[in-house]
């Protein structure tokens, strides 16, 4: 097995106000991920510590022991945590649902609240948390020639969508309307599609960084704010978000 | 020991309970029959998604039911393989994502298993050993079971699986999918002595099936009706008791082998073609004159559902087995690879 588990950065202090207790998982794309936010005993800040797993067919392997990991790494249980988050969306359809699988039934077992995060939203917020952004355009590969799309105003880590996320051609690709003179950024697997996209818009975005995909890490930071805000739901009514609905199902 | 047992391996979202002292507390299933009905088949894709629209609610209930918390669960099995991998994997993951947060053992069960020790489900039980005629849309296998994980296959299809051809046969018919309940209500106002199909690979010696000539029969017998002008209501019956009439004939004089060649006076019959009433009363027979038994299913429990995953998982648990931290979704597995439990 060819496993490649990091550690990410411990990112501390840019958090002010208490956060809960939660742990994060992503398997929406070729990698894996989990992220745990807390508060060390005696520490001053919260933290989040993550792990990722570059494995694309085995994420069913490598998720379990990456949670296990960071639990213990804690002296956490399921049980300490304030809620569960995970990818919903767009990404992999298998992908969702192995991360919605685990998280179900760890919240499920738990009875802890669960929260599901935009996989698009995730990498908006990881532009802004990296590269100080603010006007992001987060997409991703949906195969068969289209992207997922969104877009994003990101302020003081507080992200506001300025579309709804969609499945369309890179072809059909514009800003939201509007907000065509502020800087765009494009970052996420969709922007490979670049030469696919209208003139116009090139003309428009400022720069693409094709190399960004979403991890837990950025969705453990969007649902703690969920959290905060009392946006915790039952399990069973966190389903993965697919956007392509309507594909020629063949048999 | 109390195992929910979870079975989303094709298109039935199945959950039950199973106690190892009081048998089975609860059982919940949610068919998604209707669903593909419209595309005369399983789609993969909506089977998956279903199932993680249903897992939940469906533990739920089983719960609500058996009036049981999540914390009195000792274990969770979950159906591992063979199976549509997509669909697998929604069972698989949320089985191993609530086992950890219960603190609980996990185990990834062979679907074929369950079907296999369904009929011990039942107040009238089968010991070891016997012989089982495994008989659904993906399987048609005879094996020689001496035990739990102690399994020898006597034959198999060499191409489709009978349930498969109930299917086929019934598209032909332009009946519903699934097919086999639908040839089965037709046959019964079918003429049995109007058409004869072949008993595919029943003049030779061996206890392997074929089915796939008995497709073409159907074809050419349906064509031939039709351009004569004569494929009216009471054709379409015929054929449907003709096809019948020749899978369970093929079916029974396997089996009747299978019994004679092993020795064995037991016979499991398991799957969802084992629903089938004429397949039953000619067992029955066959089997009344050698002195020989036959145990089934109940009708609930001949095709898919939670309830032999459960109690299959529980046997292996309670030696036991469990699964380590990988989350198992195994989409070909043969039955014979399975071993009994290390004890
Ligand atoms: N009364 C009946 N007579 C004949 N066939 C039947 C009857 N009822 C159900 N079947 C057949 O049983 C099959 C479904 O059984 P089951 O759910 O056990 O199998 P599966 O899930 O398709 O396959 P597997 O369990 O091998 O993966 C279908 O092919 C259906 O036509």
């Amino acid at each position: 097995m060819t496993s490649h588990a990091a550690s990410l950065t411990h990112s501390k202090g840019e958090i002010t106000t208490s956060m809960p207790t939660l742990l994060a998982l992503d398997a929406s794309s070729n990698a894996c991920s989990v992220a745990l936010m807390h508060r060390p005993a005696g520490a001053e800040a919260d933290e989040v510590s993550a792990r990722l797993s570059l494995t694309p067919r085995e994420h069913t392997h490598r998720l379990m022991p990456m949670i296990d990991d960071l639990l213990a790494e804690a002296s956490l249980t399921v049980e300490d945590l304030d809620a569960i988050a995970y990818g919903h969306g767009p990404g992999s359809f298998t992908g969702l649902r192995i991360a919605a699988g685990i998280a179900q039934g760890l919240a499920y077992g738990a009875e802890k609240p669960l929260i599901g995060v935009s996989t698009l939203a995730a990498m908006a917020y990881a532009a802004h948390r990296q590269y100080h952004l603010r006007y992001v355009i987060p997409a991703l590969d949906a195969r068969m020639g289209e992207i997922y799309v969104g877009a994003y105003y990101c302020h003081q880590g507080q992200l506001t969508p300025l579309m709804d996320e969609a499945v369309m051609s890179p072809e059909a690709l514009s800003l939201p309307a509007g907000q065509e003179d502020v800087d765009w950024v494009g970052v996420g697997s969709g922007w490979k599609l670049w030469s696919s996209m209208p003139a116009q818009l090139q003309a428009e975005i400022g720069q693409h960084i094709e190399d960004l995909a979403p991890v837990a890490e950025d969705m453990a930071y969007l649902a703690s704010r969920e959290y905060l805000a009392g946006q915790g739901q039952s399990p069973h009514l966190v389903q993965p978000v697919y956007l392509r609905d309507k594909v020629a199902w063949r048999r | 020991m109390r195992v929910l047992g979870i079975e989303t391996s094709c298109d039935e979202t199945g959950v039950a309970l199973y106690d190892t002292r009081h048998g089975l507390l609860a059982d919940a299933l949610y068919s998604q029959v209707a669903m593909h009905a419209d595309f005369g088949g399983v789609v993969p894709e909506l089977a998956s998604r279903d199932h993680t629209r249903k897992l939940l609610p469906l533990i739920d209930d089983v719960l609500g039911e058996a009036h049981c918390g999540r914390a009195d669960l000792d274990a969770i099995a979950y159906t591992a393989g063979p199976g549509l991998v997509g669909a697998l994997m929604v069972g698989a993951s949320t089985a191993h994502g609530m086992a950890r947060s219960l603190d609980i053992p996990v185990l990834g069960v062979h679907h074929m298993e369950g079907h296999l020790l369904a009929p011990m489900l039942e107040d009238d039980p089968v010991a070891f050993p016997f012989v089982a005629l495994l008989v659904s849309g993906g399987h048609t296998q005879l094996v020689a079971v001496e035990g739990l994980g102690a399994y020898r296959l006597l034959g198999e299809s060499v191409d489709d699986a009978a349930g498969e051809a109930f299917d086929k046969a019934a598209k032909m018919l332009e009946l519903g999918y699934p097919g086999g309940p639908a040839i089965a209500r037709l046959a019964e106002h079918g003429d049995p002595t109007r058409f004869r199909f072949p008993r595919p690979m029943t003049d030779r010696p061996g206890l392997d099936f074929s089915f796939s000539g008995l497709k073409t029969h159907t074809l050419t017998t349906i064509k031939a009706l039709r351009d004569e002008g004569a494929l009216d209501e009471q054709a379409h019956a015929d054929i449907a008791r003709a096809f019948e009439e020749a899978v369970v004939d093929t079916l029974v004089i396997k089996c009747r082998r299978a019994l004679d060649d092993t020795g064995l006076k037991r016979l499991v019959v398991a799957g969802g073609v084992s629903a089938n009433v004429r397949l039953r009363e000619r067992l029955d027979h066959a089997l009344t004159k050698r002195r020989a038994k036959a145990f089934y299913p109940r009708n609930r429990f001949c095709t898919d559902n939670g309830a032999m995953i459960a109690y299959a998982g529980a046997q292996r648990l309670m030696a036991g087995e469990h699964d380590d931290s990988a989350i198992l979704a195994v989409p070909r597995w043969p039955l014979t690879d399975l071993r009994p439990p290390a004890v």
